[in-house]
């Protein structure tokens, strides 16, 4: 039985609403691509944002949006990393660009497999799990050494330039470009994936996995598809870091990395895709002054943080943002104008 | 090969201490407690610097090192755990990594980044030969103790009224509170207890498994495979599972060193997928 046109027209007009972009959106855009002209001495860390950002955007999928809880992302990460790294250093593929799609196809491969270990089983359960995933991978990685240079790390990487055209150079400019393109375009994928009716049933599976079932929809297919597209995400992110420093070593699965990621997206809140990105802002920049004070104990300020969020609240953390969000709602004129709309719908009704 | 067997018990028994306040922490409040190996930290080093500092016996530590951490446990648990407790799970992970981070670069700051060493008494080095077995003395003074803790903890557990208010409590907690059995006090006695017998662990072990500050990151999953491979509804299963883990895992770096951690890593999550609820645990049988 169809359902009645009126319900299809509301649904889709619902749809677009959550999809239309916010002011604010455009401007956090335009002000990350002002920064190739306006920072031109920062871009080095800018890179490191960039694919931090988009490490954060893949847990931000699984966990703002599906609710998978993961102390093992780095997996994937590093499984990008390696990927890419070799595939540079043995000449297999030169061209950055298809070599970051292969790196990325080949995490989310990993992802696929993987997921299915994710479906069953409690909080605790996933949690072990992806640990134990990331680990393996890191023990793998450690015994292979001949392919992978153990514990020293893949030297000897050269990347080439950038559709053959673009160097990468030493001040990252050449990088942050490359890294924000493709973060903007991978944003926009996401973006797309959440606001459509996929992402919509991965909330109600994130609220509710039983009831979700019982309104006919298939968690377990819904799950492994947005872990496998999340690994993807963390694997370009990897691919990106191997890309820009020529370099990959084993610290690249490492649990640190894992958790930081977590304290990352939890810094900008989880569920909105944003948060990973200003999330990784704020991360990069403290880590940037404290560890140079404390180079060494720079995770206890990490752990403090970690500690004093939770303690505090989670979602009094993010309610820094509130003013802004509440600036957000008048500055947008188009929501303004659907509201006046409505309320004369209402009015008219017969 | 009865050796390593042995070598393997030895293990098994040493991560039992250490990880059996957790699974009682895991089991009563469903709380995730990822720092557990901090508190067996905390033992180590206690035991560390009294005997090399202070000249204490090795042995007159251990009991030191259990009371040093089951007071840093408590004080903790009544400051900063009581607000966790009701909190989602992401939020009693986040916070006991940060709990981890902080201590390992706390103990980094006070006592150097280098592995430290207790010394033992020489009356306690050395094996000996009892049917062709290897035995070492050290590690037959572990096996004595955490056997005879073994004994003692399910005697409790079992036996003693405060026991069954604890099995009560970790079987139904709305129920037991509703018997009048005061859950949150038990759970801080239970949890301080726990952190002793880490605190114990980690002074025992700080001659088998070293000792630095990142020895609860390097740990933390171990303690996590003892809780989630033996489940949290006896103590029997813990014990079991530390066991497998502990001969597994010594029998596997002697027979396959080229597979290094990777066998008990492939275990753990063929477990997991295989019972998600932990091989000996009740809940799974029925």
């Amino acid at each position: 039985m169809a359902p009645p046109p009126f319900a299809v027209r509301a649904a889709t007009e619902w749809l677009s609403a959550r999809a239309r972009w916010h002011p604010l959106e455009i401007a956090f855009w335009l002000a990350a691509f002002a920064a190739i002209y306006l920072l031109p001495e920062q871009h080095l860390i800018l890179t490191e944002i960039a694919w931090l950002g988009l490490f954060a955007l893949s847990l931000d999928l699984i966990l703002g949006y599906a609710g998978i809880i993961s102390l093992g992302h780095a997996a994937f990460f590093g499984f990008g990393a390696y990927t890419a790294a070799l595939l540079a250093k043995h000449e297999i593929i030169n061209e950055p660009v298809l070599a970051l799609l292969v790196s990325g196809f080949a995490a989310m491969a990993l992802g696929f497999v993987t997921s299915f270990l994710v479906l069953r089983g409690s909080d605790l359960t996933r949690l072990m799990v992806t640990l134990g995933v990331a680990l393996l991978l890191r023990e793998l990685a450690n015994r292979y050494g001949w392919l992978t240079g153990g514990a020293d790390g893949l030297q000897g990487v050269t990347i080439k330039p950038v559709l053959g055209m673009f160097r990468f150079d030493m001040f990252g400019h050449t990088g942050y470009i490359y890294c924000l393109s493709v973060l903007f375009i991978l944003f926009l994928v996401a973006r797309r994936l959440v606001n459509s009716p996929f992402g919509l049933s991965l909330l109600s599976v994130k609220g509710n996995p039983l009831r979700a079932s019982a309104i006919g929809i298939s968690v377990d297919a819904r799950l492994v598809a947005i872990y496998t597209v999340a690994a993807g995400y963390a694997g370009i992110a990897g691919a990106l870091l191997a890309q820009t420093t020529a370099f990959a070593s084993l610290e690249v699965f490492s649990f640190d990395r894992s958790a930081d990621l977590l304290l990352v997206l939890i810094i900008g809140g989880a569920g909105y895709l944003y948060g990973g990105l200003i999330g990784a802002v704020i991360f990069k920049l403290m880590q940037d002054y404290l560890s140079a004070l404390t180079p060494q104990y720079w995770p206890f300020w990490i752990g403090l943080m970690l500690v004093v969020i939770v303690l505090v609240g989670r979602d009094r953390i993010t309610s820094w943002t509130a003013p802004i969000r509440r600036l957000a709602a008048r500055l947008d004129w188009r929501a303004a104008a659907r509201r006046v709309a409505a309320a004369s719908a209402e009015r008219h009704r017969p | 090969m009865l050796t390593i067997l042995f070598d393997g018990i030895a293990y098994g028994m040493l991560l039992f201490v250490l990880a059996s306040g957790l699974a009682v922490t895991l089991g009563l409040m469903n709380f995730v407690n990822l720092a557990h190996g901090a508190f067996a930290m905390a033992g180590g080093y206690v035991t560390v610097v009294l005997v090399n500092k202070a000249g204490v016996p090795f042995l007159a530590c251990l009991p030191l090192a259990f009371l040093a951490s089951a007071i840093l446990g408590i004080i903790m648990e009544r400051t900063l755990y009581v607000h966790v407790y009701k909190k989602p799970h992401l939020d009693q992970v986040l916070f006991t990594i940060g709990l981890v981070f902080m201590a390992v670069a706390a103990v980094d700051y006070v006592m150097g980044s280098s592995p430290v060493f207790a010394r033992i008494p020489d009356a306690l080095q050395g094996r000996f030969e009892v049917f062709g077995i290897g035995v070492g003395r050290y590690r037959l003074l572990i096996i004595a103790i955490c056997g005879l803790l073994t004994v003692g903890l399910q005697f409790i557990l079992t036996r003693t009224r405060f026991g069954s208010r604890l099995r009560a409590a970790v079987d139904d907690r709305r129920v037991a509170s509703g018997l009048g059995i005061n859950v949150n006090r038990i759970f801080a006695f239970t949890f301080a207890f726990g952190s002793g017998l880490a605190g114990l662990g980690g002074a025992l072990g700080v001659e088998i498994l070293g000792l630095d500050p990142s020895f609860p990151l390097k740990f933390m999953i171990y303690f996590l495979i003892v809780v989630t491979v033996g489940g949290t509804s006896s103590i029997t299963g813990p014990f079991l599972a530390s066991l497998l883990l502990g001969i597994g895992d010594v029998a596997g770096k002697y027979y396959v060193p080229t597979l290094g951690s990777f066998v008990i890593y492939t275990i753990m999550i063929v477990v997991l997928i295989w019972r998600p609820q932990g091989l000996f645990s009740r809940a799974a049988s029925r």
